[in-house]
């Protein structure tokens, strides 16, 4: 050690506390924001975790969770969730993709036009856009009444307060969090690429499925996993339009709670409900980067 | 038809051999905006059933929403949480975005996963948890619960938001300005504030409307005179069709507009700079 880096020494030593205490005081900056979600939203939740836990008595045992195997109603639930949640995600495939497809190779002005009609929905409170298509599917509703004055149906099909419905409403909820990453995908593809498999004498559908496809397969990827990992916890849409015939989780635990008071029962179908939900986030978080799928659906 | 036969894509397929793409496509929009759109007409039919087009027209339900001490009350609550939240969640996420973007220590990236948890874990286990802890604390039906819990998922938002933002600003003019003798508080109000406000601006609208439209916290916690609309409306939603719903839909869709338009402006102002 030379003379220098001596003297140098307590300045240096001085210099690193000060770095020290200004990392701490920044950080305090957060302080607040998360004591709130510690108190509101993480401590709860723990709590919630460890009640799942405990018998009716005050011990600890796994009897909601096996209640949970034995009763082939909780069975039901997950069956249900999961159809929903695959059919709405294969829904909003179908008609995202193409819709993605075609804005994607509009010209400028009329994408952006496109992008407000993608976007309107996206900014309407969910409750609203869930009364209109009550209002449309019912009995006496527009879709009846149309179609029968056209004579496409004779009687009034009943396409609300079941699984129909469901699928309606959740598939115009969850259209814009598959369009908007697809986009975005499509628009990064390089021109020029499909111009060479022209080139090179592929036919259209050729060079769309060998080349365009595969380019924009990380955008529906994250798209699909957004739409599936939020329908798994959906709740307003089938309470509403399901007329209580479609049970998805969020709704057997809610029922759990309003009808029946059984909060241990309630709390380990939570507990199951954020489980797989942080599973499945992992997975996209393995298969993409996490904070592009999160920030997938704010992109206005 | 000129227009056919011209080729749509680098691809050489022509505009006519695609035309059921534009078909589908056309037919998506129109399922993703009508349904909205068609509820404003209807709020304004004069008969006992929802109609398009209306026979007569009247205001009969926007008289029977103006009218009713219940609705008149939850509309109340909704802008006054929607403004507390506001003015909570807006500061306290704009502080932590900033603390944690410019503190370079390695708790800022755990912090910053915890809190945007608010947005990964589903509602409904939100607002039973919450509303657990509630009836132990005694804050069920209160204006300050239902302000808090909403607080508390708006604050990702304004955290995703303003970080973005500061992931585009350049630290070091805070660094010269302090560098020139400013505080570090001297140089991020009178430097880096004004160049990230758009973010913040947007943030502010943004957590109004987490807490206007949120329906399952409020359905919770949330209760007596201190209901928010969006609960009476979801209440009212599962038992029968009430046309005022559509008059009070029609109004909720005039605040998100007037809200976007605005936050609109502010982002078309902010990419002038």
């Amino acid at each position: 050690m030379g003379p220098e880096v001596v003297a140098l020494a307590p300045h240096a030593a001085g210099l690193r506390r000060d770095e020290q205490v200004e990392r701490w005081a920044l950080l305090g900056l957060s302080a607040p924001a998360l004591v709130l979600v510690l108190v509101t939203m993480i401590a709860p939740v723990a709590w919630l975790f460890g009640l799942s836990f405990l018998a009716d008595d005050g011990s600890w045992s796994l009897e909601h969770y096996r209640r949970m195997v034995e009763q082939p109603s909780y069975a039901r639930t997950f069956g249900v969730t999961f159809k929903v949640s695959l059919m709405t995600t294969a829904l909003c495939i179908l008609a995202g993709y193409p819709l993605a497809y075609v804005m994607s190779q509009l010209p400028r002005r009329v994408a952006t036009l496109c992008m407000l009609g993608v976007l309107l929905p996206f900014w309407t409170s969910l409750l609203v856009r869930t009364y209109a298509w009550l209002v449309l599917l019912q009995r006496q509703g527009l879709i009846n009444e149309w179609g029968m004055a056209l004579s496409w149906w004779d009687e009034p099909l009943a396409l609300v307060h079941n699984l129909t419905g469901t699928l309606i409403g959740m598939v115009h909820i969850m259209l814009p969090f598959l369009v908007l990453p697809v986009l975005g995908a499509m628009r990064a593809i390089d021109a020029d690429y499909l111009k060479a498999a022209a080139n090179l004498g592929a036919s259209p559908s050729r060079a769309f499925w060998s080349v365009f496809f595969p380019l924009s397969f990380p955008g529906l990827l994250a798209g699909t996993l957004i739409v599936f990992i939020l329908c798994l916890g959906f709740y307003v849409t089938p309470a509403v339009l399901g007329g209580g015939k479609v049970i998805m989780v969020s709704n057997h635990i809610a029922n759990d709670i309003e009808l029946f008071f059984n909060w241990g029962a309630a709390s380990a179908l939570g507990a199951v409900l954020l489980v797989l939900t942080l599973a499945f986030l992992l997975l996209a978080h393995r298969l993409l980067r996490l904070d592009k799928v999160l920030g997938g659906g704010h992109g206005l | 038809m000129n227009w056919l036969r011209r080729p749509a894509s680098p691809t050489q397929i022509t505009h006519g051999q695609r035309l059921w793409l534009y078909a589908l496509a056309a037919l998506v929009l129109a399922f993703l905006v009508v349904p909205t759109l068609i509820v404003i007409p209807m709020s304004f039919s004069g008969s006992q059933y929802l109609e398009f087009p209306p026979r007569e027209w009247s205001l009969r339900w926007y008289r029977s929403y103006f009218a009713s001490p219940a609705w008149m009350q939850a509309t109340a609550t909704s802008f006054q949480a929607g403004a507390l939240t506001t003015l909570l969640a807006t500061p306290l996420g704009t502080m932590a975005a900033y603390g944690l973007f410019v503190s370079r220590s390695r708790w800022a990236h755990v912090i910053h996963v915890l809190m945007i948890t608010p947005i990964i874990v589903p509602v409904i286990l939100v607002a039973i948890a919450v509303f657990y802890v509630y009836v132990k604390v005694k804050l069920v039906n209160s204006l300050a619960g239902l302000v808090l819990a909403h607080s508390m998922l708006a604050l990702p938002l304004v955290m995703m938001m303003v970080t973005s933002a500061l992931k585009s600003f350049d630290m070091n003019q805070e660094m010269v300005a302090r560098s020139l003798g400013a505080s570090r508080t001297q140089a991020f109000f009178s430097v880096t504030l004004p160049q990230i406000r758009f973010a913040v601006i947007g943030s502010a609208l943004l957590s109004f409307l987490t807490s206007f439209d949120e329906v399952v916290l409020s359905m919770f916690v949330s209760g007596g005179s201190n209901s928010t609309l969006t609960r009476n409306m979801f209440l009212a939603l599962r038992d029968q069709i009430d046309p005022t719903i559509a008059a009070i839909s029609t109004l909720m869709i005039v605040v998100t507009t007037t809200l976007l338009v605005l936050s609109q402006c502010f982002g078309r102002a902010g990419g002038d700079d």
